[in-house]
């Protein structure tokens, strides 16, 4: 049903999603946590910066993330002074902009989940001689379970479905930055519905069954 | 005032004020047909609506209903195929523009004006229009291949969805130099910042745009005056200084 094209499209775009993932786990995490302890004037600005990607149209953002990883932007001298050399149009340079992208979905249940466990069990486990982090892995990680959960499912999701800051950055090169959204997107252009249609109905099918698998956790998590 | 003479005058008032004209225009198109649209109005006393963006979308959303009344595309074979689809007006098909190929870089010196740079192969990468999606990425990997330096440069593809994007990949410097079309790096008749090699026009097949008067123009003496205006000498000077033959 699919060209080996188009396989090695989803191919790619599972591998950015949950390399995405992963990275967004362990970056939001702190962002979260910090976020909803925090007791500061700065939480408002904080928590605004990491929603921004909600607001800029992915195009726009995508643009933006070109001039300044390019060589005349500031990251794309720092990246070059690493010796990585220049991050459009390489499969990195698409995780740094997916986290990006999707930094807001991963760290907002995360916070509220964080938020919801209150400073109770954690006082507790200060009083049981506890160490801070040794209580974030305890007791503040299994509470936010569901949150975790959502987090990962919401983050992975939202860095399949992306598109304009892929197609803004990528360079639409096989095995390296061609995604499914992009290669759809292809596929109607050059009016070739029908490949185009059997992408989509199965990115369809695809995120029905990841957001069903969430609801259905995420209500056996609240019973158990 | 009377309300019957209100409704007079009012009447009067629409009928003197033309009708506008909606036109897609391909995005490569887009500085021209402005100004044109400009004269357009000053000379005709018509209105013209443009509307930019890739020929593919505007067929997508001509075939779906959308309002325009005439499409200038981007290629000929998008107005051959709605007028074979009953979608475009049979007989009014013509080409208004030839577009040109040029190699380009933002950079000073750094393209050659015989494209000796190509062979060299000193760069990271090459932006070009996706060949499968837009005339102009086709007529370059057509140049490429006429050169025989196709195999050895296509690792080096950087490829935009349309040439806009392929222009801000080279002009962002994201990509050291790309195949654009002459009307973007030119600027009245001359080229506006950075180096490029026109692609000699034997290299590729000449890159035809077509204009056509869609179903929803038919009757439309707008439509009409557009494209009557497109042919003119004056439009074609314009078209022309934008770099494009006709």
């Amino acid at each position: 049903m699919f060209s080996p094209a188009d396989l090695a499209a989803i191919w790619l775009t599972l591998k950015l999603a949950t390399v995405t993932t992963l990275l967004l786990l362990l970056i939001g995490t702190p962002i979260a946590w910090r976020l909803a302890r925090m007791r500061s004037w700065w939480k408002g600005p904080l928590a605004a910066v990491v929603a921004m990607p909600l607001v800029l149209p992915p195009t726009v953002l995508g643009f933006y993330l070109l001039l300044l990883m390019g060589p005349h932007g500031p990251v794309g001298r720092f990246t070059e002074w690493l010796g990585i050399g220049l991050l459009p149009f390489s499969f990195g340079g698409l995780v740094v902009a997916s986290v990006i992208y999707s930094l807001p979905f991963v760290v907002q249940p995360l916070q509220n989940a964080f938020e919801a466990i209150g400073e109770r069990p954690l006082e507790a486990a200060a009083t049981l001689r506890a160490s801070p982090l040794d209580a974030f892995f305890s007791v503040a990680v299994p509470l936010a379970r569901p949150g975790f959960l959502t987090a990962t499912i919401l983050g992975f999701a939202h860095t399949v479905g992306e598109f304009g800051i892929v197609l803004m950055i990528g360079g639409n090169i096989p095995d390296k930055t061609r995604v499914v959204s992009v290669q759809i997107y292809d596929h109607v252009e050059a009016m070739d519905y029908a490949a185009a249609h059997g992408l989509a109905a199965g990115m369809v099918v695809f995120s029905f069954l990841v957001l069903l698998a969430l609801y259905l956790l995420n209500s056996r998590g609240r019973r158990s | 005032m009377k309300l019957p003479l209100l409704a007079l005058l009012l009447i009067a008032a629409t009928a003197a004020r033309a009708d506008p004209v909606q036109v897609a225009v391909a995005a490569n198109f887009s500085a021209p047909a402005r100004q044109i649209a400009q004269d357009f109005e000053k000379d005709t006393g018509h209105q013209a609506v443009l509307a930019f963006g890739a020929t593919g979308k505007f067929y997508a959303q001509i075939r779906n209903g959308a309002p325009f009344e005439v499409l200038l595309a981007a290629d000929d074979e998008t107005p051959a195929k709605l007028e074979k689809e009953g979608a475009a007006l049979a007989g009014t098909r013509f080409t208004y523009a030839v577009g040109r190929l040029v190699l380009w870089s933002a950079k000073a010196g750094f393209v050659d004006d015989k494209g000796e740079v190509l062979k060299r192969g000193e760069f990271r990468h090459l932006a070009l229009a996706n060949p499968r999606l837009a005339p102009y990425g086709a007529a370059a990997v057509e140049a490429m291949s006429a050169l025989k330096l196709l195999d050895a440069v296509q690792p080096k593809f950087v490829q935009a969805e349309n040439i806009a994007q392929a222009h801000q990949f080279v002009a962002s410097g994201n990509a050291e130099l790309g195949f654009v079309a002459l009307s973007q790096v030119m600027k009245d008749g001359k080229l506006g910042a950075g180096s490029a090699w026109v692609v000699p026009a034997n290299l590729h097949q000449p890159i035809r745009q077509d204009a056509v008067i869609l179903d929803k123009g038919r009757g439309k003496p707008a439509a009409e005056a557009w494209l009557k205006f497109l042919r003119s000498e004056k439009a074609r000077a314009v078209i022309r200084g934008y770099g494009y033959e006709i």
